[in-house]
């Protein structure tokens, strides 16, 4: 009788509390870096993640059920990262993770969901997530690449030939200054002055003045992310140079023409998302409906300005809710092919088409050619 | 020629900034023989606390105002609640605690302010002042005459006073300072008040050129601690020219060879100023009587 007890009642508890929570709710795990050196990017990610879960079960969840955020921490350090997404798909049986914020963090939990055959959706911006192609892993950021693509195209249009680089040695900058140098050569410019700095640097008028007296440079461009694009802004403009300043998508806020000042930023190019830009849209774009609502809801219920980074999260968000509505079920294999077939999903960062051999699902039009103006942000056709 | 000058603004401009923050080292390092790794985060204070004081309505002299006296208070809580009752721990274990209040500061400004980056209008204009062909822009200038008004004045405070003079004495032997009436313990809050405030007078001066986040406090520490110990440890004109130095080392460099090497360059003169003179330029000889 004592065995029965033992053995029966906690199997059949077992069985009771599994068959409670399959039928109640669909478990979406996050792991983002809503602290540490990538803050200010986790941190958007993991406030629109929370808003639109809150807003969906206000509207009554997918196909009527509730869904269930379970978000992390992981401060930007991959095996923390690794150590989440384990115990988001073993612990907390989730059905799909979102996350990832940079890249180390998305490659440790893209290797732990491949595994575990769980779809995965990543924030960071490296084209090594979904190249070569991974059955479970997808992104929403476009890549570098695809950066230095737009910026050269709007160069070759206003016949630059030859152009000057300065490119911050974080990551991001790093890593774009190499996929720029691979690229340029498409698109017939050249590159005749290639400087760097540190991204905490204070003064960038020397590597400047370099680039100023390269012979023959009629552009200078600036990989990089943080305060450092800023201050290379104010610089050009302290030593006058007359030539076209192209920043990336790396400083693509508002913020970045606060920091480097009005006059300072005035002319500058960069290429940005729709969501930067949501007044200017045309009425027919397509984007405008989705990027307007996450705008407004956004800034009413966090009081700050909606930022890029914000925005992949929102889309990673919208291509899981649209795959699991399609589906009809939480079962991974069903999802995964359901967000392989999403096509035309309109979302803040481009319209996405996924396919067998595209997990990013994005093309150059994702990308909108700006140019500042009087303080505020102009579309360049 | 126009090209050297503009090289030699933009190190002068670095150098400031290494200068600012390798001032603030001295006090503390003159009256316990602690590096404070904190030292930066004071920095990163200055700079906050004025943008904040600033964004809630105050104007920028008086929000300065008001950043180095909040800083300093710090720098007094530091030494009360961390430094003293580990008086009469090894150095060693003095400087580590130093190490975790920074880590403790920065994940406190992480939540107390914000994780985005910040700056404030600068003294005088952003227009850039043109000097046969090259351009510097007058933060620069306030940044440098802020180093050298704390450089003077510190270097009046060890020379010229009693109380400065009572500070050095500590640092040589505390047990004789006591002896001879010193209040050692007023004067250790001391030195770390004005190592806190000078710290964050350095973030008001620095912020309009290198702008402010809750994590440049570490980034600007090394290299301030960099400078000074080019300089000479403890040394005010040590740090003083130790970090214009090495602020026009790495312009150079960044003009003359290459950017990617400005950073080796720099450290690679450290080592071989270190390697022949371990006390850097300016150090004082130590002298042990056995």
């Amino acid at each position: 009788m004592k065995k029965i007890l033992t053995t029966t009642v906690p199997a059949a508890l077992i069985a009771l509390g599994l068959g409670a929570t399959a039928h109640a709710e669909i478990r979406i795990g996050a792991s983002v870096s809503a602290t540490g050196p990538a803050a200010f990017l986790g941190d958007p990610e993991a406030k629109t993640l929370e808003m639109l879960v809150e807003e969906l079960n206000a509207k009554g969840g997918i196909n009527g059920e509730e869904v269930k955020l379970v978000l992390y921490d992981d401060g930007g350090d991959a095996n923390k990262a690794r150590t989440f997404a384990t115990r988001l798909i073993e612990d907390d049986e989730v059905h799909a993770i979102i996350g990832g914020t940079t890249t180390g963090p998305s490659m440790s939990i893209l290797s732990v969901a491949e595994d575990a055959e769980v779809p995965f959706i990543s924030l960071a911006g490296a084209i090594d997530i979904i190249q070569p192609v991974r059955p479970y892993t997808f992104k929403t950021p476009h890549t570098d690449r695809m950066a230095c693509e737009k910026i050269f195209e709007d160069m070759q249009k206003r016949g630059i030939t030859k152009v000057g680089l300065i490119s911050g040695t974080d990551g991001f900058g790093a890593s774009m200054h190499a996929q720029c140098k691979d690229v340029v050569g498409d698109y017939g410019i050249e590159i005749v002055a290639d400087e760097t700095y540190d991204p905490k640097d204070a003064d960038m008028t020397a590597q400047l003045t370099k680039i100023k007296n390269a012979a023959g440079v009629q552009a200078v461009l600036n990989p990089g992310f943080g305060q450092g694009p800023s201050i290379v802004t104010r610089n050009y403009k302290q030593l006058a140079i007359d030539l076209p300043l192209y920043q990336s998508h790396g400083v693509a806020s508002d913020g970045f023409i606060e920091l480097a000042g009005k006059d300072a930023a005035e002319g500058v190019r960069l290429p940005g998302t729709a969501l930067l830009v949501a007044d200017l849209l045309a009425e027919d774009d397509a984007q405008k409906p989705v990027v307007a609502a996450y705008k407004a809801a956004y800034e009413a219920k966090y009081k700050m300005p909606v930022s890029t980074f914000g925005g992949y999260a929102h889309d990673g968000f919208a291509l899981l809710v649209n795959a699991i509505t399609t589906a009809g079920s939480t079962e991974p294999d069903a999802i995964r092919d359901a967000i392989e077939a999403t096509s035309g999903l309109a979302g803040t960062t481009g319209i996405y088409t996924m396919s067998p051999e595209n997990h990013l699902g994005l093309d150059l039009s994702a990308f909108r050619m700006l140019e500042i103006k009087d303080g505020g942000w102009t579309i360049v056709e | 020629m126009s090209e050297f000058l503009q090289f030699l603004f933009s190190g002068l401009t670095v150098g400031a900034v290494y200068a600012l923050v390798a001032l603030g080292f001295t006090l503390i390092y003159n009256a316990s023989g602690v590096v404070n790794f904190a030292q930066g985060e004071f920095v990163m204070l200055g700079g906050m606390i004025t943008v904040f004081a600033h964004m809630a309505g105050l104007p920028i002299p008086l929000a300065a105002l008001v950043a180095v006296a909040a800083t300093a208070a710090l720098g007094v809580c530091l030494n009360k609640l961390a430094i003293e009752p580990a008086r009469g721990a090894p150095v060693v274990s003095l400087i580590i605690i130093t190490i975790g209040a920074s880590i403790f500061i920065r994940g406190a400004a992480q939540l107390v302010f914000d994780k985005q980056i910040h700056s404030f209008p600068a003294f005088s204009g952003d227009d850039p002042i043109h000097v046969l062909g090259a351009t510097i822009l007058s933060q620069s200038l306030w940044a440098i005459g802020g180093a050298a008004a704390v450089f003077v004045g510190l270097w009046l405070f060890f020379t010229r006073t009693l109380l400065g003079r009572a500070v050095l004495a500590t640092s040589n032997n505390r047990l004789a300072a006591q002896l001879v009436g010193i209040n050692t313990d007023f004067v250790m809050t001391l030195s770390f008040a004005l190592s806190a405030g000078i710290g964050a007078l350095a973030g008001v001066l620095i912020t309009p050129i290198t702008m402010t986040s809750y994590d440049v406090g570490l980034a600007l520490a090394l290299k301030g601690f960099a400078g000074a110990m080019l300089g000479g440890m403890g040394n005010p004109k040590g740090a003083f020219i130790g970090g214009l130095l090495l602020g026009l080392l790495e312009a150079l460099t960044a003009g003359y060879l290459s950017s990617q090497y400005k950073e080796a360059a720099a450290f690679v003169v450290i080592l071989a100023v270190l390697f022949f003179m371990p006390q850097g330029l300016f150090g004082r000889k130590s002298t042990d009587r056995v």
